[in-house]
């Protein structure tokens, strides 16, 4: 039979504030263990935990930015369940007054993951297993995490991992994480069920624990549809259960069925107070808000721009606003965009350097909007731009240092026709080619043209007499 | 002996200031007596004298100088075992903290501390908090000084008994269901449980975070209040700690004429001694007499109050007690072959009876199935019994009750029948579920000699009017006397 994926994500992002939820503990990844602490993030008795405001604000801003109601009135709860890296013996988490409620991101096919909830928490330390012995680093004890609930609307693997590249993408632009998943500041939680195609019910779900890569998530979330379609085919049920992936096996494997859910008797948080946040504190937070990536998007395209490239230009907000920069003031603002992606990204290779635009300690956008311009005014073309805009890129320097009035002189009419003789006499063969019906031997012979008047030609007035001389013999 | 109605803190004070003792020799004093006389009572389960001479030293350094003395500066005193000192074991008098030394100070120590307040040492408590006698700590029960075949109350029995023997001038206690109020009414002396919020619990060792509020047991009122201002002040470590409104000490006049006091019934109704009703109904006539308007009326809802403390407080408890896991402090099993068992084996050595059934208690009534018909229902009386209290706040400003429906327990007691004894938290628990100030002043002594406490409760913040109409009555009259023990004679 033919199945269709229902899929809901739990997304943990963690939050980069300076300092931990409940404590002025550094949230700094890394350090040597058990020195990011303090008594109230080991839970020593007697502590008591202290709101951190910026943590609410950031997730107020998580829940701006994917179009989340913000609740007035928010509170926070005990989580209680015993593992060693939770030093409290509860998590402080919240459960039925969540800061955000009702959300949605949008997918690039139009659809529409409903969010149900942002809540704000605390993150547990960490088991660490040394020569047969088990310690705890608490370290990442205390560490504000938003957990994001989407409703079960994902249909398929393509649309979880776009969409989970939105939220990343969303949170990293507004500020509130950097959202790597190899250091665990972004993981996941898939609910995948699935049911005949056309069927309007739901399936039996199961849960897969922390995923922490793109790649496992999308594995482990294929071997899981597969297993229960084959579970499904050969008339069994699904269990509704809790499974973990296994990065060794490529299969998930069960942790605890449903009858052994852990009993996590919420409760009020008696230490905390009642979170109110008002109407003008949202709308203050709401201005703080840097255009999103889809308004962006949409802006770029606007413009111009193809959507492959404005989409590489959205996915990194210090590239995207050093194209805005860039394209201030210009004509044609996709001539900024193929600069950008032809040329400044192949010396930006890694997603490190992109992510933090890495070329503009070399060529500021001040710098490439310069130039842009002279191509604008007909002071320069094309092919010249992008030899000077490598040489800028090589030196540091700007269009102005490397471009002489002579230069931007460009090459006068009878000089071009004088080279364009020259060029079609010592190319005899391809002249023979391309009369012979072969277009494209023109092509080298631009080239040559363009050769000999160090790019200030311009190339398509060169093919222009090209051909006019070649078909008047 | 002079009037007990003066303030010990300000004696002992005006006689450091006027060199007629030094605060060494005052300190010294106090610890020779807890050396020779805290057998008979079991008061104290760690003293502290190297911390209490060297304060002591630095307080006498500073009168050498002429300097004027800060509030509660050098004057002896000694903490519940639940608040954390520095430096110094804390244990709640349970095994599973033996050897636990805490690295922060509790924001009352820090503040007291500061004013180079002298710590005797550390007293005795039902283990985490948990009981009417103290006789549930791994220490042993502390004893009755007024008789000693009788408790000194719960929790907060080692402060009252440390108090009423004069082996400290004051002590600081916490009250969660009347663990202030209650040992307080059993030793002769007062004991004052703040407004939830105006004193910071950071560093008190938690039992039930919505109920718990430390505060001070001493000889006077005017004690009480001078220890109230000093320690109801803003905590940015406490969310739910917003300090006293107003100060107290200095307007103790006594002048209670056209006072509204409150009695309600049901607070009467489970009187088991005829001395205690005779002490009651005495209080109340002694108050007529001060030109109080006496307005009575009822209060159905009191009903509800123990079931509702006893579900809130162990709901509370058994999340607060789950860290205690053997894994970073305290005790830890000897022998186990996983973690699962040390966890398992640590906490069934290392709990006591009492905290054991509470901690079910709790998980129980949170457990998913029963929370609707438990925690759920409790937390909405809660709100009944707020509302309650607050509309009996319109009709009058201070309500009068009982502290306990009986004198102190004989020894034994509380162990033979639980249910009996948690009857008995009855006129305590209704405050601490409001998050109200309530006192217990000593009114009276039943056929034994043993003292019986008459309940003060105001509306929250209005600490000031309440200890004002305690100051009236307790100046009106000798109605426990001293015990002969300790530092008796100052």
């Amino acid at each position: 039979m033919k199945y269709e994926m229902v899929a809901g994500l739990e997304t943990h992002v963690e939050l980069s504030t300076k300092t931990k939820i409940f404590c002025g503990c550094t949230t700094a990844f890394g350090g040597d263990p058990n020195t990011h602490c303090c008594p109230i993030c080991i839970g020593l008795p007697g502590t008591l935990p202290k709101l951190n405001e910026r943590v609410v604000e950031y997730a107020i801003k998580a829940g701006l930015a994917t179009n989340c109601r913000i609740s007035e009135i928010a509170k926070m709860d005990r989580k209680n369940y015993v593992y060693p890296d939770l030093p409290k013996a509860y998590q402080i988490s919240q459960f039925d007054k969540p800061l955000c409620e009702g959300g949605y991101v949008e997918l690039s096919n139009g659809r529409k993951i409903r969010l149900t909830r942002i809540h704000i928490e605390e993150d547990a330390g960490k088991l660490v297993h040394e020569r047969g012995d088990t310690y705890v680093d608490y370290n990442r004890g205390g560490v504000p995490l938003i957990e994001i609930v989407s409703e079960p609307d994902i249909r398929s693997i393509e649309e979880a991992k776009e969409y989970l590249e939105k939220i990343q993408l969303i949170m990293k632009y507004i500020g509130v994480s950097d959202c790597k998943m190899q250091e665990g500041s972004l993981r996941c939680d898939v609910n995948l069920s699935i049911r005949p195609a056309g069927s309007e019910k739901y399936g039996t779900r199961c849960e897969i624990k922390n995923m922490n890569s793109f790649t496992y998530m999308e594995k482990a979330m294929k071997y899981e549809f597969e297993r229960q379609a084959d579970l499904l085919d050969s008339g069994e049920e699904v269990i509704q259960e809790t499974r973990r992936y296994d990065v060794e096996s490529g299969c998930t494997e069960s942790m605890r069925g449903k009858e052994d859910a852990q009993d996590y008797r919420y409760f009020r948080e008696p230490d905390l107070v009642t979170i109110y946040t008002s109407p003008e504190k949202v709308e203050k937070l709401k201005v703080e808000l840097p255009e999103l990536p889809d308004s962006r998007l949409k802006r770029y395209t606007e413009m111009g721009i193809s959507p492959a490239d404005a989409s590489l230009l959205v996915k990194y907000q210090a590239v995207a606003q050093y194209f805005d920069a860039a394209a201030d003031g210009v004509n044609n603002p996709k001539n900024v965009s193929n600069f950008m992606v032809g040329q400044m990204f192949r010396r930006m290779p890694t997603d490190e350097e992109k992510e933090r635009c890495s070329i503009v300690s070399t060529v500021p956008p001040k710098n490439l909007n310069e130039l842009v311009k002279l191509l604008d005014g007909g002071k320069i073309r094309m092919n010249q731009a992008k030899t000077v805009l490598e040489t800028m890129m090589d030196s540091g320097k700007a269009s102005s240092e490397l471009i002489s009035a002579e230069d931007m002189a460009g090459v006068n009419q009878d000089d071009l026709l004088e080279i364009c003789r020259k060029v079609i006499g010592e190319n005899a063969g391809n002249v023979a080619d391309y009369l012979g019906g072969k277009e494209r031997a023109i092509q080298p012979m631009i080239g040559a043209v363009m050769r000999t008047t160090k790019g200030k030609a311009d190339a398509k007035a060169a093919q222009q007499i090209l051909k006019q001389l070649m078909e008047a013999k | 002996m002079e009037s007990k109605k003066v303030g010990l803190i300000r004696r002992l004070q005006q006689k450091m200031e006027n060199k007629e003792i030094s605060c060494r020799e005052l300190t010294l004093e106090y610890l020779k007596a807890i050396e020779q006389e805290n057998s008979k009572v079991n008061a104290y389960v760690l003293a502290t004298p190297e911390t209490a001479l060297e304060t002591a030293d630095k307080v006498d350094e500073k009168l050498a100088k002429g300097e004027k003395l800060l509030p509660l500066e050098g004057v002896p005193m000694t903490l519940k075992d639940n608040i954390s000192t520095d430096g110094i074991e804390t244990t709640c008098c349970s095994k599973i903290l033996k050897g636990y030394t805490p690295i922060y100070d509790a924001s009352v120590w820090a503040a007291m501390k500061k004013n180079n307040a002298v710590l005797l040492g550390k007293t005795n408590m039902d283990e985490f908090a948990m009981g009417s006698s103290s006789e549930n700590s791994c220490f042993g029960g502390s004893k009755n000084p007024h008789h000693t075949g009788h408790v000194a109350g719960g929790s907060s029995g080692g402060g009252a008994a440390a108090v009423s023997a004069n082996l400290a001038a004051y002590a600081l206690g916490s009250d969660t269901g009347g663990s202030i109020r209650q040992p307080a009414s059993f030793c002769g002396v007062v004991g004052l449980k703040p407004t939830y919020g105006a004193v910071s619990r950071y560093g008190l060792i938690a039992y039930a975070s919505s109920l718990d509020q430390i505060g001070p047991i001493t000889t006077t009122v005017e004690d009480a209040a001078a220890i109230f201002d000093a320690i109801a002040i803003p905590d940015p470590m406490d969310s739910t700690c917003r300090g006293k409104t107003q100060n107290t000490a200095g307007s103790l006049n006594g002048k209670i004429e056209g006072l509204r006091i409150g009695v309600a019934k049901e607070y009467f109704d489970g009187i088991k001694q005829p001395e205690v009703s005779a002490a009651l109904e005495n209080a109340i006539r002694t108050y007529e007499k001060a030109g109080v308007e006496i307005v009575s009326f009822s209060l159905p809802v009191l009903k509800y109050a123990l079931p509702v403390y006893y579900i809130l407080a162990c709901a509370e408890a058994t999340s607060n007690l789950g860290r205690y896991d053997g894994i970073r402090y305290g005790y830890r099993t000897e022998n186990y072959n996983n973690i699962n068992e040390m966890i398992c084996k640590t906490r069934s050595e290392g709990f006591g009876a009492e905290v054991k059934r509470r901690i079910l208690l709790g998980n129980y009534v949170l457990s998913s199935g029963y929370y609707d018909a438990y925690y759920k229902k409790a937390q909405n009386l809660r709100g009944t019994i707020v509302k309650a209290f607050h509309s009996a706040f319109e009709q009058c400003d201070v309500i009068l009750a009982p502290t306990v429906p009986t004198t102190a327990f004989p020894e034994g007691f509380t162990g033979q029948d639980q249910v009996e004894t948690y009857l008995t938290d009855i006129c305590t628990v209704p405050v601490n579920i409001a998050g109200l100030p309530g006192i217990s002043i000593p009114c009276g002594t039943d056929q034994k000699g043993l003292p019986i406490g008459l309940q003060l409760i105001g509306n929250t913040f209005q600490e000031q009017t309440l200890l004002n109409a305690a100051y009236a009555f307790e100046q009106s009259g000798d109605y426990v006397p001293r015990v002969n023990m300790g530092v008796s004679a100052l």
